[in-house]
């Protein structure tokens, strides 16, 4: 070992020792409910403000919100559209062609094994773009072919042996190659012999070669295999790419904020198709408007209405001709007051669900596989009067009686409380007081369900910048990613590694099967495999082991000090300080910056915000 | 076997000296006295085709409905059921499991399902997993609820999901781990997992603090086991893909005597539409996976050995498939399926249940079986008679399971 090159940090022992207390005192969650009427230390606002405004603080982050003020930082976040946009951005995104398509063309262009079939046997409609169109084409032959083979066999067993595709030279630089000699080799490949070898490989190593070909290429790969899984891949790259780049940082926190409340299944059926619209349109241009319209957006967007049944929810007496009785269906009626607005106590009764569920009889989808756009069908509709929470809708209101309901929901005083509280759990701490979440219900209330407004009285309240909810929530999954991967500043070619490692450590992007979206809790992301996950995830991206990330270690110095400030952008906590410190006087092995980084990512100290 | 399991006592004892040996270790070498069982739950993803599965040749229906797709009475040959008691018989891609049914350690309960009417998946595994069919909103799993409360902390590998993620069954206020791989469960550089261990020991911050050492603790627990070569015993051979790994990993943590307590796993692709069967009964979709399915589970019964008797497996899918074939020689989704119960407790070798029949008037809504017994019935008589807690209406709220004897 001695006489290898090895980095080993300088220690500067006096320094790193230094402060130990002051950090230990400054650092832990406060318990006391006394806590929120207490406020933080002056210097620890404008963390405080980018650990819960922004998916975590890049290098430089602090100093440029100390240098624009607090104050109008906050408000430029309130206004996006003040903002100008990350240019870099705009590149990232332009590649994901399903996120801009209509819910039909979708289907059309990424048809799933059934749609597949039915093209076949002409029974679908072919794509409007004539590229897209011959692509599909050429994969309902391939579908042909196949089906004409052997009728028994379950999956397609025509695979080309790895042997057949490359030189024995060729595996050899596939499998230990440096990246630049991968991306070489698989540059020369023409596309169909990249096929070929993608469809040769095993599932986990196809992302191997994912990271060393280009975006378009990478969808191709994806789409020659499953169409659909490339909407998959273009949601959760956006998701990745918005959250890691975006300057409207408060904005895409919102937008990950609403899409859970307002959650939607990828994998129930027709969803698939259906999301990339449903964000972009239903969610996106509403999180700082007004509730009312955010409500609205959702209640007739096809996602919704697929994902919670009530596009099959039809009047007892009024079944169409030749269809199989239905009746009505409650499951959105129940989840809209339970989840969406009222909230589980907002005081509704089973009578309420029922007769919320007549209200939207009608809403429905026109074919969900095949054209996927809103329709109101008259007749499906229950036509009598009902009483929702008191109110009486008379009969004969058709499609209106749903957006009757709608703005009795979203006005209602158990609404704004919810919401609220549902907002400062999010961003103030996992049991927020009741005295902030009635400020921010009365603006609600006064402010016809304006979203800013509401967020403002969050913002300004003294329980914001109290002691109590300094450092009080724990990362999500999601939040743990990403805030790592700008803490390192780490550039991102190939967002769908960080979308698989947000998976492994508990939280699949767009795949959260309940209406509930994924909690905000601590405890339900602290548990053992979780820890582990994050842990390796630390070390895996310190150590620019993802594919498709790159860390630049060069910025930071022999000194361990300046490492951990410069991705904690404060002190460490006293026990993190002393085990780094143990593994620095250990010597017998290497200890390097991008060690120390990964301990500190993976530290008690990076999992809270 | 004697000296394989005290050895990895008494390495677990040593791991934390003996005299800081935590309850949930003593409890686990003591298991035996408990008489408790380790529950393993199988989820079969994508509705299984029971009536495929567990041919009912006996009922003249069976083949009137599925003219090209019906498994032929038992000739004795690999192209048709496997007798098992005159009126049932297994797909024969199962014989892998005819001399487990035989030694008496395997159960069938026909006609078992949910009794919620929906044909979604997603909605239909949901009940199930929920343990509450036409419940949206409860929050945990069945199987997390199954577990008996206990003094003292209990083991960190008490309740373990071989997948990568924890599924519906096991969420819940009890501790669960979710885990593609023994192997992989481990800080990956062993010199930072020592620096991480003395973070979270020493952190002020309760939470994380607490996370810490149990993940710590089952870090180590796992490692002890992932320190013991592991081959399987009485010359048992595991299949190749995820779910015979999945089951060989769940008899490593049982014979370990970590304090396992359950375990789930999935084995998915049972959505036969089409091609469910092949031009002969031993080919096609459904024979494959049933192929995989049956050799994993008598691998697993034989590596087991003795330690059967401690362990009792459930096999449930969210739905059974129509009655009557589709155009495309397969099925579309249905009501009632077939349930495994196998255990050395379990009275085996019989077919449980009432058989509603396959005749028009039988069918459920015209067209699929009818469910006799709930599946609750069966998970709640393993959860009572083998976890040993009694609280059924806690695990099964708003439903109190008939016990249908199994045990």
């Amino acid at each position: 070992m001695h006489g290898q090159m090895r980095f080993i940090i300088s220690m500067r022992s006096s320094r790193f020792a230094a402060g130990f207390l002051a950090a230990a005192m400054a650092i832990q969650p406060a318990m006391a409910a006394a806590s929120f009427q207490q406020k933080m230390p002056k210097d620890r606002e404008v963390l405080h403000a980018l650990d819960r405004l922004t998916f975590g603080p890049r290098p430089g982050d602090v100093e440029r919100v100390e240098q624009i003020g607090l104050k109008k930082w906050i408000e430029q976040q309130l206004h996006p559209e003040r903002i100008s946009e990350n240019p870099i951005l705009a590149g990232k995104l332009a590649p994901l062609e399903s996120l801009t398509l209509s819910e039909a063309e979708t289907v059309r262009r990424y048809p799933p094994q059934q749609v597949i079939a039915a093209l076949a046997d002409g029974r679908a409609p072919l794509p409007a773009d004539p590229k897209a169109r011959a692509a599909v084409e050429r994969l309902v032959a391939k579908y042909k072919a196949r089906k004409g083979m052997d009728p028994g066999a379950g999956e397609p067993e025509s695979k080309t042996p790895i042997t057949d595709i490359l030189t024995r030279p060729q595996i050899m630089t596939l499998r230990r190659g440096t990246p630049d000699e991968k991306r070489q080799l698989l540059g020369s490949l023409g596309p169909g012999k990249l096929d070929d070898l993608f469809t040769a490989l095993p599932r986990p190593q196809r992302q191997g070669i994912m990271a060393f070909v280009p975006t378009d290429t990478r969808r191709k790969l994806l789409w020659l295999n499953a169409p659909p899984a490339v909407i998959n891949y273009d949601l959760s790259e956006a998701k990745v790419y918005r959250a890691v780049y975006s300057e409207r940082q408060l904005q895409e926190v919102l937008a990950d904020f609403w899409f859970n409340h307002f959650n939607v299944f990828f994998d129930k059926g027709a969803d698939r198709f259906l999301l990339p619209a449903y964000e972009r349109d239903a969610i996106r241009p509403h999180v700082l408007g007004k509730f009312r319209d955010l409500l609205g957006a959702t209640a007739k967007s096809p996602a919704m209405l697929f994902y919670l049944d009530n596009w099959q929810s039809v009047a007892p007496d009024r079944v169409p001709r030749g269809r199989r009785a239905r009746g009505l269906n409650e499951n959105y009626a129940r989840e809209l007051m339970e989840l969406h607005t009222l909230g589980v106590d907002g005081g509704y009764t089973q009578k309420d669900v029922t007769e919320v569920a007549r209200c939207f009889t009608g809403w429905t989808i026109k074919a969900p596989r095949t054209d996927g756009g809103y329709q109101y069908n008259d007749r499906l509709h229950d036509r009598g009067s009902k009483v929702v929470l008191g109110v009486t809708i008379p009969a004969g209101g058709g499609e209106d009686d749903g957006e009757r309901v709608l703005d009795i929901l979203a006005h209602h005083p158990s609404t704004a409380r919810f919401i609220s509280r549902q907002l400062a759990i999010r961003f103030v701490s996992d049991d927020p007081p009741a005295a902030l979440v009635d400020r921010m219900a009365k603006t609600w209330m006064k402010k016809d369900g304006d979203l800013r407004a509401v967020m403002k009285t969050m913002l300004e309240s003294k329980e914001f910048w109290s002691e109590g909810s300094l450092r009080a929530k724990v990362k999500t999954p999601f939040e743990m990613v990403i805030s790592a991967v700008r803490a390192m500043n780490a550039d991102v070619d190939f967002a769908f590694p960080l979308a698989n490692q947000t998976a492994q450590l508990g939280q699949p992007l767009y795949r959260k099967i309940e209406p509930s979206g994924y909690s905000s809790l601590s405890v339900d992301w602290v548990n053992s495999a979780a820890l582990v996950s994050r842990m390796n995830f630390a070390m895996a991206l310190a150590q620019n082991r993802i594919p498709g990330i790159a860390v630049d270690m060069s910025r930071f110095t022999g000194d361990p000090e300046q490492v951990a400030k410069s991705i904690l952008f404060a002190d460490i906590s006293p026990a993190t300080r002393a085990a780094i410190q143990k593994a620095l006087d250990t010597n017998d092995q290497p200890v390097t910056p991008a060690l120390v980084a990964g301990l500190l990512l993976g530290s008690p100290d990076f999992q809270r915000k | 076997m004697h000296t394989r399991r005290f050895f990895f006592k008494s390495s677990a004892a040593a791991m934390f000296g003996f005299g800081a040996m935590p309850g949930w270790l003593s409890r686990a070498a003591s298991r035996t006295v408990r008489g408790r069982k380790v529950l393993v739950a199988i989820f079969q993803r994508g509705a299984v085709d029971g009536l495929n599965m567990v041919v009912p040749f006996g009922d003249p229906n069976y083949y009137a409905l599925r003219p090209a797709i019906a498994i032929p009475k038992p000739d004795g040959t690999g192209e048709s059921a496997i007798d098992l008691d005159e009126f049932f018989g297994l797909h024969p891609s199962l014989a892998a499991l005819k001399p487990v049914y035989d030694s008496k350690v395997l159960a069938i309960v026909e006609a078992a399902g949910s009794p919620d009417p929906t044909r979604s998946h997603f909605d239909a595994q949901d009940y199930m997993e929920s343990g509450t069919p036409g419940r949206k909103a409860t929050a945990d799993g069945w199987l997390n609820r199954a577990l008996p409360q206990v003094a003292g902390r209990p083991s960190p590998v008490r309740a373990v999901s071989l997948g990568t993620a924890l599924p519906r069954a096991l969420r819940g206020h009890n501790d669960a781990l979710a885990m593609s791989n023994l192997n992989q469960f481990q800080v990956r550089e062993a010199s930072a997992s020592g620096t991480f261990e003395s973070m979270y020991e020493g952190a002020l911050d309760q939470t994380m603090k607490g996370a810490g050492r149990e993940t710590f603790e089952a870090l180590k627990m796992v490692q002890t086991i992932q320190r013991q070569p592991y081959a399987p015993a009485n010359q048992a051979r595991y299949p190749n893909g995820r779910f015979g790994q999945a089951l060989q990993q769940i008899a490593r943590l049982i014979k370990a005597d970590v304090g396992l307590e359950v375990a789930f796993t999935d084995v998915g692709g049972w959505d036969t539409h089409v091609n469910e069967v092949g031009a002969r009964p031993s080919q096609g979709q459904l024979a494959n996976l049933l192929g995989n399915f049956g050799q994993s589970l008598a691998a697993f019964q034989q590596d087991l050995g003795d330690r059967m008797a401690d362990v009792l497996v459930v096999t449930m899918s969210e739905f059974g498939r129509t009655a009557r074939e589709n155009g495309n020689r397969g099925t579309d989704h249905g009501h009632a399926n077939v349930m495994l119960v196998m255990g050395g407790d379990v009275r085996g070798g019989k077919v449980y249940g009432d058989w509603p029949g396959l005749g028009p008037e039988q069918l459920y809504e015209e067209r699929d079986l009818a469910v006799t017994t709930d599946f609750r019935d069966v998970l709640g008589e393993l959860v009572a008679g083998g976890l040993g807690n009694r609280d059924l209406a806690a695990v099964f709220p708003g439903y109190t399971p008939r016990f249908r004897n199994l045990l």
